[in-house]
């Protein structure tokens, strides 16, 4: 069975669908673990070991709908089309960790939250779950920042410690996990004989039918785009996982693990200046709060400019992209300094052609 | 004898506000940011806390032989406890708070790397209000002085360097702070 | 027994006494924040390390077991 219905269910239709929301159950946590079930907001971190560390008084449960990323829809699709079994899995994530409350958290004008409140209020569950209303920023949905904002207003990400499991919302053991992760919950809890893990992935781009297509995991990025309807012209290259993921070559062999979106780059597109109207964006949206991030990824995104001009960043770059990842709070500025250096490898004949004066491969940028 | 303690005492008193007056200013300018070769940022921090360090020694001066003279009745439980001296009781008051201030600074800044660092940081701008009271306190003990418009005009000289310090400070671009004023997120 | 160099990223404000007193295991980037060497503080410098610690004006620098 498939994770998007074919249309929106109602409470009733889902229950049609799926059954009773099931009790939970002992041993439920060795069961994702033995399915492997990991984050699906971009992290993949261990679902199971995240179950098992949130240890205290009165948990609580964070849903995260917010989906920042431009290039990801799947959330809203399931949240739209299956908002009760992301509900589902939020109630019994809620048993395992013993929480007494839940919020789902959406973005302030998320297309998705009139319907996301209709639904929850459908339900009588035994956990209440409220919606919260985050600020529009990229960076307001990252686990560290939900909790903060949740707890003081402040959306600003405060770091790996303490761990939400330890201390999170007003100081309780809080579980934060991606809608989907969530929905793999509730599937695995009404099927555990038969549930295997399925990915959902959005494809975008120079696709026939871009959306959110189904895939097992380490699906390889060409049947992927094959179900989204093949490309529509000649593809040169495809973004995965989003603004602050990697470039790779359109016939690249290589899986990337927990792939939750594709950005199909027509041959035809400048990768170089798309590539710097992201850096761009993600300078634009740094917290502020550690120097080598909103220092470094203003000075990356200005270098990537000039690239794109002709001017040769290419000494700069090279000397400051080793030095800004993996010191910032949050992981924020690790994708910038990966969507760079990936564009730097796959683009590099553009940048030869760039720098030689010979122009660029477009009169006008993809969008 | 007495009498020389007691202006021994008002002496004392004077140089420790000059001495923390400069230790005021070097901490309002945030002076790791004139560092030269010969004066790294480290050895200009270094100053700050041992001119404080000074300006503590010659405040114990001023405090011991005030209360020691017996030329004006004072006693130990006056230094700490503001507003109780027998002897004028508002300004001598009034040097009470500023020790009381000057005493929680001083202990968070010998604990400050085992103490949680928001608390160190409120203590420490306590330094604003204990440097002004102090000022005060000094102003007021020295009315009947005949130094007094010496003394006033000492006081306004030092008034005016914290001044320039903090509007300085205030006004001259830091990169960092200037950086994260352009948070997205900024309340 | 080994400590580590570590450094609050949102707390440090780019002072760099840090650098000025453990130049053998700090850099500074070209804006002025800290690059801390990996792995655990040698024994001899593990004095100096404690002073930079104590030095550090946003209390940013911690030594971690």
């Amino acid at each position: 069975m498939t994770i998007l219905p074919p249309r929106r269910l109602d409470l009733a239709g889902h229950r049609r669908r799926h059954g009773d929301l099931p009790l939970s159950r002992p041993g439920f946590a060795d069961a994702v673990a033995a399915v492997n079930l990991r984050g699906r907001g971009g992290g993949g971190f261990p679902t199971a070991v995240k179950l098992r560390s949130v240890r205290g008084r009165r948990p609580i449960v964070v849903a995260n709908g917010c989906e920042g990323d431009p290039h990801s829809h799947k959330d809203k699709a399931l949240l739209n089309l299956a908002p009760h079994l992301v509900l589902d899995g939020i109630q019994v994530a809620a048993a395992e960790v013993g929480a007494t409350e839940a919020v789902l958290c959406l973005h302030e004008g998320s297309p998705v939250a009139a319907g996301v409140a209709a639904a929850l209020a459908e339900r009588a569950d035994p956990v209440p779950v409220r919606l919260a209303a985050i600020p529009p920023r990229y960076v307001a949905s990252e686990e560290s920042a939900l909790v903060h904002y949740l707890s003081t207003g402040d959306a600003r990400p405060t770091g790996k410690h303490p761990r939400p499991a330890e201390r999170g919302v007003r100081g309780r053991p809080t579980l934060v996990d991606n809608v989907e992760t969530l929905a793999q919950l509730a599937l695995l809890a009404f099927s555990p004989d038969t549930y295997r893990v399925s990915h959902l992935v959005t494809l975008t781009g120079a696709v026939r039918n871009p959306g959110v297509v189904e895939a097992p995991p380490g699906t390889p990025v060409g049947a992927l785009l094959a179900r989204a309807g093949g490309e529509t012209e000649p593809l040169q290259a495809v973004l995965v996982g989003g603004y602050g993921g990697t470039w790779l070559p359109r016939d690249s062999g290589e899986t990337v693990s927990g792939i939750s979106s594709v950005y199909a780059l027509p041959a035809r597109a400048c990768g170089l200046a798309y590539t710097a109207k992201i850096l761009a964006y993600l300078a634009a949206e740094s917290a502020r709060q550690c120097g080598p991030c909103m220092f470094g990824l203003s000075a990356i995104a200005v270098d990537f400019a000039e690239l794109v001009r002709g001017g040769d960043a290419t000494g700069r770059l090279a000397r400051r992209l080793p030095v800004i990842a993996g010191r910032g709070a949050c992981a924020h500025p690790d994708g910038a300094v990966r969507l760079a250096t990936s564009a730097l490898r796959v683009f590099a004949a553009d940048v030869s052609a760039h720098l030689s004066g010979r122009g660029c491969r477009v009169l006008a940028g993809v969008a | 004898m007495s009498t020389a303690l007691w202006y021994f005492s008002r002496a004392s008193g004077l140089v420790s506000l000059v001495l923390f007056t400069g230790v005021v200013v070097l901490g309002a300018l945030g002076a790791g940011r004139f560092a030269t070769r010969e004066w790294p940022r480290f050895t200009l921090a270094a100053v700050h806390r041992n001119l404080a360090l000074t300006s503590l020694a010659f405040l114990a001066v001023h405090i011991v032989t005030a209360i020691v003279d017996g030329y004006v009745s004072l006693g130990w439980l006056d230094v700490v406890v503001p507003f109780v001296s027998d002897y004028q009781p508002f300004w001598v008051g009034l040097g009470a708070v500023a020790i009381d201030l000057l005493l929680a600074i001083v202990v968070t800044s010998l604990a400050r790397t085992r103490i949680p660092p928001r608390v160190w940081r409120a203590v420490h701008w306590l330094a604003y209000l204990c440097w002004p009271v102090a000022l005060v306190h000094g102003i007021g003990m020295a009315e009947s002085d005949t130094a007094y418009g010496w003394i006033v005009g000492l006081d306004v000289l030092c008034a005016l360097a914290v001044l320039g310090a903090v509007v300085f400070r205030a006004v001259v671009p830091d990169p960092d702070a200037q950086a994260r004023k352009l948070s997205p997120l900024r309340r | 027994m080994s400590d580590e160099l570590a450094v609050d990223p949102i707390a440090c404000r780019g002072h760099g006494l840090c650098a000025d007193l453990l130049p053998e295991l700090v850099r500074l980037d070209e804006w002025g924040y800290p690059l801390l060497a990996r792995g655990p503080v040698p024994g001899s410098l593990r004095p100096d390390a404690r002073r930079a610690v104590a030095a550090c004006p946003a209390l940013a620098l911690r030594l971690k077991r």
